[in-house]
């Protein structure tokens, strides 16, 4: 039984029903395309395997595909870039050769940009996390200047390891990159992906997440400064009790476009995943993107699934696309639910807070943070909490906090 | 001696239909340390007037006055109100996600205050006037009125207004939806702020049920947007008795 349950906003089933007033069209070559399971899409690590991107395909119908077609089609540089990592225990940072290096573990590209990066990648970046006891560990990227560039990293979580990986991105940047994530059997692993670039940067990525049996994954996506930053995470939860949570926040501002497509691959029993992104938009042209594919297989029996997305609109002139998609293949399922909700600023709750005294704009940023925070805290590191809400805060205040280096 | 005074007030509010009058010449004087009931059918503009006076933005004022010591409150914004001494109970308060109670009443005392309280007599502060009004410790790490129970939003808003002492509170149907143990230790709470402050409370209720609680110098029946009577406290035994069906009979409600 194959059940597709697009939810929302418009999605894949109008590409053939033309429902509610939508002009029916499609993708591609213009021939009739049939909703085609999520794990069907055609994947490959050549770039040349992609057609031209044209605006239309599934994966960039909601990019300005313009503003990164350096990115898609051009020349990179591959080689390796400056990094300043934390000296911890149990978490190697290393440069290796990409012939050294077997890649491809976790995924592999779904679209151009990708297998541009991976096409034009010299060296990979490895991130080995070992050792049962918790450690954290930060990795900077300062500054990437201007080149068009692509990265490969690779993170492997050793079985039974406990980790914390914090990508943390300032600076320049024109960037198309592939992260693999690979999180051995019992391992415990989280990565957070910040994304607190100058104004101007450029940002494609790809994250792919294999997890192994009874191994948890909590992957957080934090996407506030960058012109274009697009980061699609896919996690294939393909050993029987692997948990992920995806976790993603999100601040855009005018002119800004942030996007995200996260996808999670239930493949094997008693598999569980909880996606929770929230983001706020300000400021005319301020633009975000949702897509939440979750697939649910044959083999995936116990499955306990749920995935959502709220934005808050804080001004005129932004625009959130969320789209919910849930497919499910098996009916023995212990759950399975999506929600989205994208609302205006709460009058009431701005009333309430001023009644006591608390000024307008005091009261909007309590407000705004208060939604953000969900998120934050559930992230479950104090210290990168404390900076992510100075970060909302700056954003709130119209200065860009984050990319000072205040750390 | 603080006065609000309340002088030939009339509201309308924006309908679906145009514009409806709710309050049609309200004319009211509170001084420190009174409570007045105001006591009305629904729809007679109680609530109105309760959120007129904090400056909801819904309700517009057409003619007439708002005055706290003589200064002009209509011309303050919300939060300016509440920093001169106005405190507004509501009915249905909102819930704040990701706003711990905490937080938020440290901020809305400093806002009310113009400077942060001292921390150790805060937190005393605090924690007294929570066990004072049977509110588990546990009750300041939860988010604002998420997930609170009728009763338990009640008595929030009583805490805030024994922390932030202002000169005269407006409770908007403050009983509704309460139990008489609830009832009795929210009522506790306004006697005690009266006691310590010398608050004066424009107490806005359908029943006179927390009339027995909270004694009142001065009972005002509302009807069609205006005072149809007024009087002492033996004004509401009246209305516990008969309703409010004399008013009615001859006064369409708008």
């Amino acid at each position: 039984m194959t059940t597709a349950v697009p939810a929302g906003a418009p999605s894949q089933t109008l590409e053939s029903t033309g429902q509610h007033g939508f002009r029916a069209h499609s993708d591609g070559a213009g021939a009739f395309v049939p909703v085609q399971t999520r794990s069907e899409r055609f994947t490959s690590t050549d770039v040349d395997a992609f057609g031209a991107v044209t605006g239309r395909e599934q994966s960039w119908k909601l990019t300005p595909v313009a503003r990164v077609a350096d990115l898609i089609d051009g020349e990179l540089d591959g080689a390796a870039y400056r990094v300043d990592a934390d000296q911890v225990d149990g978490v190697s940072v290393t440069w290796a050769a990409v012939d050294a290096v077997e890649r491809g573990r976790a995924g592999t590209p779904e679209e151009r940009a990708a297998a541009n990066a991976w096409s034009q990648t010299r060296e990979v970046l490895r991130i080995d996390v070992s050792g049962e006891e918790k450690k954290r560990a930060t990795i900077r990227r300062a500054d990437l200047d201007s080149t068009p560039r692509a990265a490969h990293t690779v993170i492997t979580a050793a079985p039974l390891s406990r980790g914390l990986v914090i990508l943390d991105s300032v600076g320049r940047a024109k960037l198309t990159e592939n992260v693999e994530i690979i999180v051995g059997d019992g391992a415990d692993l989280t990565v957070v992906s910040v994304q607190g670039w100058d104004d101007d940067a450029l940002h494609l990525a790809a994250h792919f997440a294999t997890v192994g049996r009874d191994a948890k994954l909590k992957h957080v996506v934090v996407s506030l400064g960058g012109s274009v930053v697009r980061v699609n995470p896919s996690t294939h939860l393909g050993a029987e009790g692997g948990d992920v949570e995806a976790l993603g926040l999100y601040f855009s501002d005018a002119g800004q476009h942030l996007e995200q497509q996260v996808y999670v691959h239930h493949d094997a029993p008693h598999t569980k995943s909880r996606v929770t992104y929230k983001g706020a938009l300000q400021g005319e042209g301020a633009r975000s993107v949702w897509i939440g594919d979750v697939l649910i297989g044959q083999k995936a029996t116990g499955t306990d699934s749920y995935e959502q997305n709220r934005n808050l609109v804080l001004t005129d002139g932004t625009r959130a696309d969320s789209i919910p998609n849930l497919e499910i293949e098996t009916g023995d399922i212990a759950g399975a639910g999506h929600a989205s909700a994208t609302g205006r600023f709460d009058d009431e709750q701005l009333f309430y807070l001023q009644a006591r005294g608390i000024g307008e704009d005091e009261a909007r940023r309590l407000v705004v943070r208060g939604f953000l925070t969900e998120v934050v805290q559930q992230i479950g590191d104090p210290e990168l909490q404390e900076r992510l809400d100075a970060a909302i805060e700056a954003e709130l205040s119209g200065t860009d906090l984050l990319a000072a280096g205040e750390h | 001696m603080a006065v609000l005074e309340i002088r030939d007030l009339h509201v309308s509010v924006e309908t679906d239909q145009g514009t409806k009058p709710i309050l049609k010449g309200v004319d009211l004087t509170i001084r420190e340390g009174e409570t007045h009931a105001i006591m009305g059918p629904n729809g007679s503009g109680k609530s109105t007037l309760a959120y007129t006076i904090a400056g909801h933005p819904k309700y517009t004022v057409e003619s007439g006055t708002i005055s706290l010591d003589g200064e002009d409150v209509l011309a303050m914004s919300v939060d300016e109100r509440a920093r001169a001494g106005l405190f507004l109970a509501m009915q249905y308060p909102v819930e704040i996600p990701g706003v711990t109670v905490t937080n938020f009443l440290r901020t809305a005392k400093t806002a009310v205050d113009g400077e942060a309280p001292s921390v150790r007599s805060w937190i005393k502060d605090v924690r007294e006037s929570m066990s004072n009004l049977r509110m588990d410790s546990s009750f300041a790490e939860r988010n604002v009125n998420e997930g609170f129970s009728g009763g338990e939003k009640k008595r929030h808003e009583i805490l805030q207004l024994e922390l932030l002492k202002p000169t005269f509170a407006v409770l908007d149907e403050t009983d509704s939806g309460l139990d008489v143990d609830a009832l009795k230790i929210v009522s506790e709470g306004v006697n005690r702020a009266k006691e310590n402050t010398g608050l004066g409370v424009l107490l806005i209720t359908h029943y006179t049920r927390i009339l027995r609680y909270i004694k009142p110098d001065f009972v005002h029946v509302f009807v069609a947007g205006r005072v149809a009577e007024q009087g002492g406290p033996e004004l509401a035994d009246r209305l516990e008795e008969e309703g409010y069906d004399r008013y009615l009979s001859d006064a369409p409600v708008a």
